[in-house]
């Protein structure tokens, strides 16, 4: 053993492994606060804060931004999300079915519609499906609209969640309701769905913020006063006034309502987690 | 003498090209307790399975109370009513509390009302000695209290017949003796009993038969004293050896027959 009497000891020549530690993280800072300064200096503070946050203006939004747009915006993403929640269900067991065309519809829907922006099927909902139909009218007018073309998008996803879900619950647990007596419908809606939901709440959730912000697509279906939601309300605010100030205040009203959705997520994430050890 | 409770005639199951059952004839009467043993892999899980047609058969006949159970057109959920089953590892519905694992399925299935089903629930919880547990979830129970609740549930049903596979090998040894204690006062009760197991102590006293298997057929079927006291086959012989000193066992030269249905 002839290196006992060095090992504890720095080094001479070079940096020690903490010292390099410490340099690396100074450089990190330094960066990033020349960054911040950089930007500081380059903005123009004066005409940032006369497009963006004009008090007068924000404070004529009041109450109109809460209680048509918000409100809108939230009624769009909820009736979507039960439409797309309930065709998602439906093209999830198709897509585990034991019939070959259930399974091979299931999985070109869902190709389809995870493909598509999520524009375009808001213009095929609110331009081609009247022209293809004349004479049907989607029932519910701008909202019937909004909740089919935000289901159509989201099915597809949910879709593919579901099945994750209905098959990460163990195989015993079917194998123990069928030798119940349970018929396979019956085992799938009272054992294994249940158990499905526990383990995709989050994922769903995430979805739900994702309609959320796909919502403002509505501006795309022409609208009437009464049926603005966030993002066409702050625009339309935007051009009146020619400031772009309830821009600022609609994105703020979205991050209101994503933000804790995104906490309570990551909530259930950890919690899943923790249940898993 | 009245027919047989389980009758198995010729069956035949394969995976495949992997053929694990090649053949099993088993009479079961009404009352009886009868004890599968063999090696792992040797298909006693697949014939357990087979008799309420968790597994369908590739060919023969399995009838149960006198139905015919392999029938295409018997109404299956009718059937598995009057067989209940345990598994190895329990198999409880996680997000259901005790007394739901027990309510549930007889509110479903039977379609009995509220009141009944709690009942019948209270009676059998009581039964397995866990009429305290009733309200707790099945993650805060220990493997013998889950196992013994699994049971519970099956009895809530009303079964004729009562299968075990492998019923106390997930759990430690010392949760062991509650759950075969449960399974002696049933055997003392009448159930017919189809009971795979490594038990052989279990197998000894409370057995009127027991069944050897090897390879997929039956090797030996007798009286316990008979099957494990003083066998007559070489293959039996070797599996008690075995199973009841392990520590003495050689190293085992692995067959081709072997390769392929181990794990189970
Ligand atoms: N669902 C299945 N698919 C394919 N092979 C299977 C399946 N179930 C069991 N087997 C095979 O059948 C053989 C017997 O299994 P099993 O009946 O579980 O044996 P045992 O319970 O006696 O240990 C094993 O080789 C196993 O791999
Ligand atoms: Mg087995």
């Amino acid at each position: 053993m002839t290196d006992t009497d060095t090992p504890l000891q720095p080094k001479k020549k070079g940096l020690t492994r903490r010292q390099k530690r410490t340099l690396s993280r100074g450089v990190q800072y330094a960066v990033f606060a020349a960054a911040v300064i950089a930007f500081a200096a380059t903005a123009d503070w004066g005409r940032l804060q006369n497009q963006f946050a004009q008090a007068d203006i924000a404070k004529q939004m009041f109450p109109d931004v809460i209680t048509l747009a918000l409100k809108n915006t939230v009624l769009y993403t909820l009736s979507g999300f039960v439409v797309g929640l309930v065709l998602g269900m439906v093209i999830a067991l198709m897509r585990l079915s034991s019939v070959g065309p259930y399974r091979w519809l299931a999985g070109v829907y869902i190709e389809i519609f995870r493909g598509l922006p999520a524009l375009l099927i808001f213009i095929f909902v609110g331009v081609a499906v009247p022209l293809a139909f004349p004479g049907t009218e989607i029932p519910g007018g701008t909202y019937g609209k909004v909740a089919l073309a935000l289901g159509l998008v989201s099915a597809a996803y949910m879709a593919e969640t579901i099945r994750a879900g209905i098959q990460a619950v163990p195989k015993g647990q079917m194998e123990a309701a069928r030798s119940l007596g349970f018929s396979p419908a019956k085992a799938m809606i009272s054992i294994i769905i249940p158990q499905a939901f526990r383990i995709i709440l989050p994922p769903l959730t995430n979805e739900l913020v994702l309609l959320f912000k796909d919502s403002s697509l509505v501006l795309f279906l022409g609208v009437t006063l009464e049926e603005r939601e966030l993002s066409k309300f702050g625009r339309d605010l935007a051009s009146t006034t020619a400031n772009s100030t309830p821009i600022l205040v609609a994105g703020l009203c979205y991050l209101l309502v994503t933000i804790p959705l995104s906490f309570v997520v990551r909530r259930m994430e950890t919690k899943a987690q923790e249940a898993i050890r | 003498m009245s027919r047989p409770e389980i009758e198995v005639r010729g069956l035949h199951k394969s995976f495949g090209d992997n053929e694990v059952l090649r053949g099993i004839d088993l009479e079961i009467r009404q009352g009886e307790v009868v004890c599968v043993i063999g090696p792992s892999g040797s298909g006693k899980s697949t014939l357990l399975r087979c008799v309420n047609l968790l597994e369908e058969p590739t060919k023969g006949q399995v009838f149960v109370g006198g139905t015919e159970v392999t029938d295409p057109d018997v109404d299956i959920d009718a059937v598995r009513r009057r067989i209940g089953m345990v598994f190895q590892q329990f198999n409880l519905f996680p997000h259901l509390s005790v007394t739901e694992n027990l309510t549930l399925p007889q509110r479903r299935v039977l379609r009995r009302d509220k009141a009944t089903a709690a009942r019948t629930a209270a009676e059998n919880l009581a039964r397995v000695g866990l009429a305290e547990k009733a309200d707790a979830y099945p993650a805060s129970l220990s493997g013998g209290q889950q196992q013994r609740v699994a049971i519970a549930r099956a009895l809530a049903m009303g079964p004729e017949v009562m299968l075990f596979d492998e019923p106390t090998s997930a759990l430690d040894p010392e949760l062991v003796g509650d759950v075969l204690a449960v399974m002696r006062m049933l055997a003392r009760e009448g159930m017919t009993m189809m009971v795979v197991t490594h038990e052989m102590t279990f197998a000894r006293e409370v057995a009127d038969r027991v069944v050897f298997m090897d390879g997929g057929v039956i090797v030996e079927d007798g009286s316990p004293d008979q099957v494990i006291g003083a066998p007559r086959h070489e293959r039996t012989r070797h599996f008690l050896s075995r199973l009841l000193d392990p520590a003495m066992a050689d190293v085992e030269e692995e067959t081709s027959d072997q390769v392929g249905k181990s794990e189970a």
